[in-house]
């Protein structure tokens, strides 16, 4: 059986998932990957077109609080835990181009 | 020293012992124990000191503190304790003091218990040993080489070694019942949405639970009912108030149908050793004394609950961990502008379980082979429904092992992923169900380490659990 996850599908996954993998990492999650899809393949015989897929275990539906406005987390007291802030608000590096 | 929490609160509410002596009895136990076992990400020494008085001051105002006055409770550290560094065991999460308290910490501190200390864990909540932790494994205290369990890991062995009478986890795939089986304590999965999420750093959103450790049942279930019941701050929440879990505990298993899965009881999935295999065969034994029906029964589709998992979870995970960006919280690797922050801080700050089930969950997502996965793995859990459905038809309640084996030793299982997986098979049926079910340490194993039977029951079952459980509590010598 082929494998059923690439070296350059985990390339890609890890690129979608912001994360840098070292050319060693990248072999051995390979490996670790395939290894937990190829026991995925158990279901593959299984015929579920008929099922209807579930999302979440309790039936409960369109669940909304009360429109009232209720105290929120202080300001400070969040942007006091954040990396970086200014001015009241989180402060990052620049989003197009780079830090000159 | 009063052993259970029942006695503790007892005691403390009619003013025969200081919430503040409970506070310093169990520190001092720490202190004998705690660099062995490693239990605790941090210890409240202070906290616990200054809530115990406050406690002391209330019954000495002739006010009840409530039903777990003055009792200890170490708190898995995924639940936010608001100033109080909470971290998942990661360094993404490095010393974040949250801005609020986890609903399940509001309900604990009104009910009197004392915080004592956050438990060390899987890094979020994703493992099985405790050995994902970014602060060094926790150990077994029945045997300091071998795992507690995971990924509650911390706090099933701080009430195994006398730190705390009662602990709080979270049980995702059986994160509280494995490691309680593996540690010799009693651990709860309640339904789904009986106990708010509210303030728990989310893993899977359709399967995490939080979930009470304790030495014995009727303990569990006064923790249980002091977290348990509606809160409009989590949508999943049920909206009904706390089962009343502790009221039938006595009324015994006289008529109740018991079903044992053949599936998880050597008749379909291997790996179930033998030793295990018999301590289940002696609690239906014990249950059909006590007057119980016990058959043998299949829940056919429970074989492929580990498949159905693995793509579920790591699917939600790699949406619920997308947050950890260096931006608002945590940890932040700079980079020249704020993609390369955002690669940086995630690549240094998560530890390798945790990437493997992002990149697993972004894959078992991705276009091309949603359909192949993640909806095929949402069908299959369709079917185990179905199947357990079919199953409570005909019993009240059924019986399992909670995990394959006893404790193994530390790091002989971290190299392979899989094979670590394993370790969740018995106890992923109920999240993915979202039904409740419970691990009672029932005796030991071939080598003297303990076993743990697991009961479950259908959706809202929580009563007829407890009850049953306590059942087999009582049949022990």
């Amino acid at each position: 059986m082929s494998s059923p996850i690439s070296r350059d599908d985990v390339a890609h996954v890890a690129r979608l998932a912001r994360l840098e993998l070292t050319p060693d990492e990248l072999d051995r999650f390979t490996g670790q990957l395939a290894a937990v899809l190829d026991h995925a393949a158990d279901v593959e015989a299984l015929d579920v077109t008929d099922v209807e897929p579930t999302h979440h275990p309790y039936p409960l539906r369109n669940v909304q609080r009360a429109d009232v406005v209720v105290p929120s987390c202080d300001r400070d007291e969040v942007l006091a835990e954040a990396p970086a802030s200014e001015d009241g608000r989180f402060r990052v590096p620049p989003v197009l181009g780079e830090e000159a | 020293m009063a052993t259970t929490a029942l006695e503790v609160a007892s005691a403390v509410r009619a003013g025969e012992r200081s919430a503040r002596a409970v506070v310093e009895e169990h520190l001092a136990v720490i202190g004998e124990r705690e660099a062995e076992v490693h239990a605790f990400n941090l210890v409240m020494a202070d906290e616990a000191r200054e809530r115990a008085d406050a406690v002391d001051a209330a019954v000495a105002a002739g006010s009840d503190p409530g039903p777990l006055a003055g009792v200890p409770v170490a708190l898995k550290d995924n639940m936010c304790t608001r100033g109080v560094p909470t971290t998942c065991s990661s360094r993404i999460l490095a010393q974040w003091r949250p801005p609020y308290d986890a609903t399940t910490v509001e309900r604990l501190t009104a009910a009197g218990a004392v915080i004592i200390g956050k438990t060390n864990l899987d890094e979020f909540a994703m493992g099985s040993s405790t050995e994902n932790s970014a602060f060094g494994p926790t150990k077994n205290p029945h045997d300091t080489s071998r795992v507690p369990g995971g990924s509650s890991g911390g706090s099933a062995a701080a009430v195994a070694a006398g730190f705390a009478p009662l602990a709080l986890g979270s049980d995702t795939g059986g994160s509280v019942r494995q490691p309680a089986a593996l540690c010799g304590v009693v651990g709860v999965k309640p339904t789904y949405g009986a106990v708010s999420r509210y303030g728990l750093l989310a893993f899977a959103s359709s399967l995490d639970q939080i979930g009470p450790f304790a030495h014995t049942v009727a303990d569990a279930a006064t923790l249980y009912e002091a977290i348990a019941g509606h809160d409009p701050r989590d949508s999943t929440s049920i909206p009904e108030p706390a089962a009343p879990v502790s009221s039938w505990l006595d009324d015994g298993v006289d008529g109740m149908r018991v079903g044992v899965i053949s599936e998880l009881s050597g008749g379909g999935i291997e790996g179930i050793a033998s030793d295990v295999q018999a301590r289940v065969r002696v609690a239906a034994d014990a249950l059909a004394a006590a007057g119980a029906t016990v058959e043998e029964t299949s829940v056919p589709s429970v074989i492929y609950g580990l498949t159905a998992y693995y793509l579920i979870a790591p699917a939600e995970a790699s949406s619920n961990l997308a947050r950890y960006d260096g931006v608002r919280y945590g940890l932040r690797v700079d980079g020249p502008n704020t993609e390369a922050m955002n690669v940086a801080t995630r690549t240094a700050g998560f530890g390798d379980e945790v990437k493997r089930r992002i990149m697993l969950g972004t894959y078992a997502l991705s276009a091309g082979y949603y359909d192949a996965y993640y909806g095929k793995a949402q069908r299959v859990r369709t079917l185990i429904i179905d199947d357990f459905a079919a199953a409570y038809e005909k019993y009240d309640v059924l019986l399992s092992p909670t995990s394959p084996t006893t404790a193994f030793e530390l790091g002989a299982k971290v190299a392979d992923p899989m094979t670590m997986y394993v370790n969740d098979v018995c106890t992923i049926p109920s999240n993915l169900a979202g039904h409740p079910a419970i691990s009672v340490p029932y005796g030991v194993g071939d080598d003297g380490l303990p076993v743990g039977v697991q009961v479950l029951a259908p959706l809202m079952g929580d009563v007829t659990m407890f009850r049953v459980a306590a059942a087999l509590e009582r049949s022990l010598p």
